[in-house]
């Protein structure tokens, strides 16, 4: 490559970088910006001239953001343990065991994929609140806790196991459990991974269901929360902008501590065309 | 060799088949059931045949709900299917920091929909940075009502869409250039074809099957188009109502005590009825992916 077609290159993943950080950006800025500040003037400064956390303490005290922020966490917590533990025990029968029914079941988890989640989300309620958990952060958690598509994911992950590895531990009488522990385990880690950042993500970025689960403001979520921010309380942005950044730094950490494992999942095969 | 026990599947098994008839299968029926219905929050509810279907035709929101949708899509397809192939173009070769540059450029994708809505109101207020900057290069005489105009709080919200999509869809570019072959761009260059010629006869064409993916993924989303609108527009749809969309619609219906779950039931089949076309098409390339 031309040290000129470089360049050219740089230049354009530069621009790219600004437009599609540059309001994440902007927004952390204005979070940091103090009152004395003019944040409507035509052209209001980039950087913060006077930076201060005050409007992550007001923001605090206007809506119990960090209480909606553990409810996030709890809902994220239960997702993410129950895809890891459900999907790879379904996953691995799915794809390891055989047993009557295997394909029906397989079938009806395939079929549930032409179901974009909004169609049932009205009769998932009624079932939700049929089970006693409207309006608990259990069931906001509840339906995604195992993911159908997760199950596939996991399926795909141990079916790519070469089966001569698979005989063999056959052979040495390994029974089921103990085939999925030191066989199948350590090779799936990758979708695994995988799994678990997007069960996080989802659960910790999902804003209508538990807009349609909870009622009461104790229980929120951020996401419901920072909407409540938006329409009642404040016009002031740099208080919402406080809002926004406690919900969306906690999943830029999880996302770049892990992006390596995500990237290579993508790579192998999660999604392709 | 140990037989296996008949119950041992059955125990792996077990979470997800519960998750399956619980959380999946039984609302699917019961979405239906409710949709003949005229079944309110509190519960209770009449069979009342086609009443729901009826009232969909004359039903104004509905109608805005469904042209928004249209209008969305017909907007985002080009944008979407070309600009993440563009991007993953130039994100592909592997330079010193390339993954800083694909991991920044995915950021949008992992922020909750209604964070990014909350930072785009800010830059589209009338005293927000779009409307600054514009104004302070004179491109405009007085601000531009992105969030109380119509059609501009629409465009808003595709812009926004189109801004939270590129990373996304740059990824499932990215595995598929990886598989478009090497020799013929070299061999295209060799003939004397720019990089434009190149990538109009060599890349598009190595691509042709992910685009078609991405353009089912594009069309079933932009059914799906709730958060953004929501936060953009506010709970009611914007100015009349007439921001709605096909989820918000469904949303608003199921809520409050006066709320019509039968009637929202019924837009959701009407919702699935529209989706199950694409989706059908989705799950093909999922399984050809799945065998490959």
């Amino acid at each position: 490559m031309s040290p000129r077609e470089k360049a050219g290159r740089y230049l354009l993943l530069c621009l790219v970088l600004v437009i599609t950080v540059g309001p994440f950006l902007w927004q952390l800025s204005t979070s940091l910006k103090g009152l004395s500040e003019d944040i409507y003037t035509d052209t209001p400064s980039f950087l913060p001239t006077d930076p201060t956390l005050a409007n992550y303490t007001r923001v605090g005290e206007q809506i119990p953001v960090w209480d909606y922020a553990v409810n996030s966490l709890i809902v994220a917590v239960i997702v993410v343990a129950g895809n890891a533990f459900g999907a790879t025990l379904a996953g691995f029968a799915l794809a390891r065991l055989r047993f009557r029914g295997v394909k029906l079941v397989f079938a009806l988890i395939l079929a549930t994929l032409v179901l974009p989640g909004e169609v049932t989300i009205i009769s998932q309620y009624v079932t939700v609140r049929s089970l006693g958990f409207a309006d608990t952060l259990i069931g906001v958690a509840l339906p995604g806790t195992v993911a159908m598509l997760n199950i596939l994911l996991m399926r795909a992950a141990f079916q790519a196991i070469p089966s001569e590895m698979d005989d063999s531990a056959v052979v040495d009488g390994a029974n089921a459990w103990q085939r999925l522990i030191r066989v199948g385990l350590p090779n799936v880690k990758g979708m695994l991974s995988v799994v678990t950042i997007f069960a996080f993500i989802g659960a910790w970025d999902d804003f209508l269901w538990p807009l349609i689960v909870l009622n009461d403001p104790d229980n929120y979520t951020l996401t419901v929360g920072l909407q409540y921010l938006d329409g009642t309380f404040t016009a002031n942005p740099r208080v919402i902008a406080a809002g926004t950044m406690i919900a969306f730094i906690p999943i830029v950490i999880v996302f770049a501590v892990l992006q390596r494992f995500f990237f290579r999942g993508v790579a192998s095969g999660a999604i392709k065309g | 060799m140990r037989r296996q026990r008949w119950f041992t599947p059955w125990l792996l098994i077990a979470p997800a088949v519960v998750w399956l008839l619980v959380f999946n299968l039984w609302p699917s029926i019961n979405t239906v059931v409710l949709a003949f219905t005229d079944a309110k929050p509190l519960g209770g509810g009449q069979f009342t045949g086609l009443a729901n279907a009826e009232r969909m035709l004359d039903d104004e929101q509905l109608s805005y709900a469904l042209i928004n949708c249209i209008v969305y899509l017909l907007v985002c397809l080009p944008l979407l299917t070309l600009l993440p192939l563009l991007i993953a173009v130039l994100a592909e070769k592997n330079l010193p920091g390339i993954t800083f540059f694909r991991t920044a450029f995915y950021t949008p994708v992992i922020a909750s929909a209604v964070v990014v809505a909350l930072i785009w109101n800010w830059l589209l207020d009338d005293r927000g940075a779009i409307n600054g900057i514009a104004q302070q290069l004179s491109l405009l005489q007085k601000p531009l009502p992105f969030l109380t105009d119509r059609w501009l709080l629409l465009l808003s919200a595709i812009s926004l869409t189109v801004w939270k999509g590129l990373g996304y869809y740059m990824i499932i570019y990215l595995s598929a250039l990886g598989n478009v072959r090497r020799e013929l761009h070299e061999a295209a260059a060799i003939d004397g074809a720019g990089a434009v010629r190149r990538f109009v006869s060599v890349t598009i064409p190595g691509v042709r099957n992910t685009m078609l993916l991405v353009t089912v993924l594009i069309t079933v989303s932009a059914m799906r188009i709730f958060s953004e609108l929501y936060v953009l527009a506010g709970p009611t749809g914007g100015p009349g109502g007439r921001d709605m969309s096909m989820v918000m619609l469904i949303q608003l219906y199921s809520r409050g005590f006066t709320g019509n779950l039968g009637y929202a039931s019924a837009l959701s089949v009407l919702l699935f009825l529209i989706t199950i076309g694409p989706m059908l098409l989705l799950l093909r390339f999922n399984r050809r992916t799945a065998e490959s």
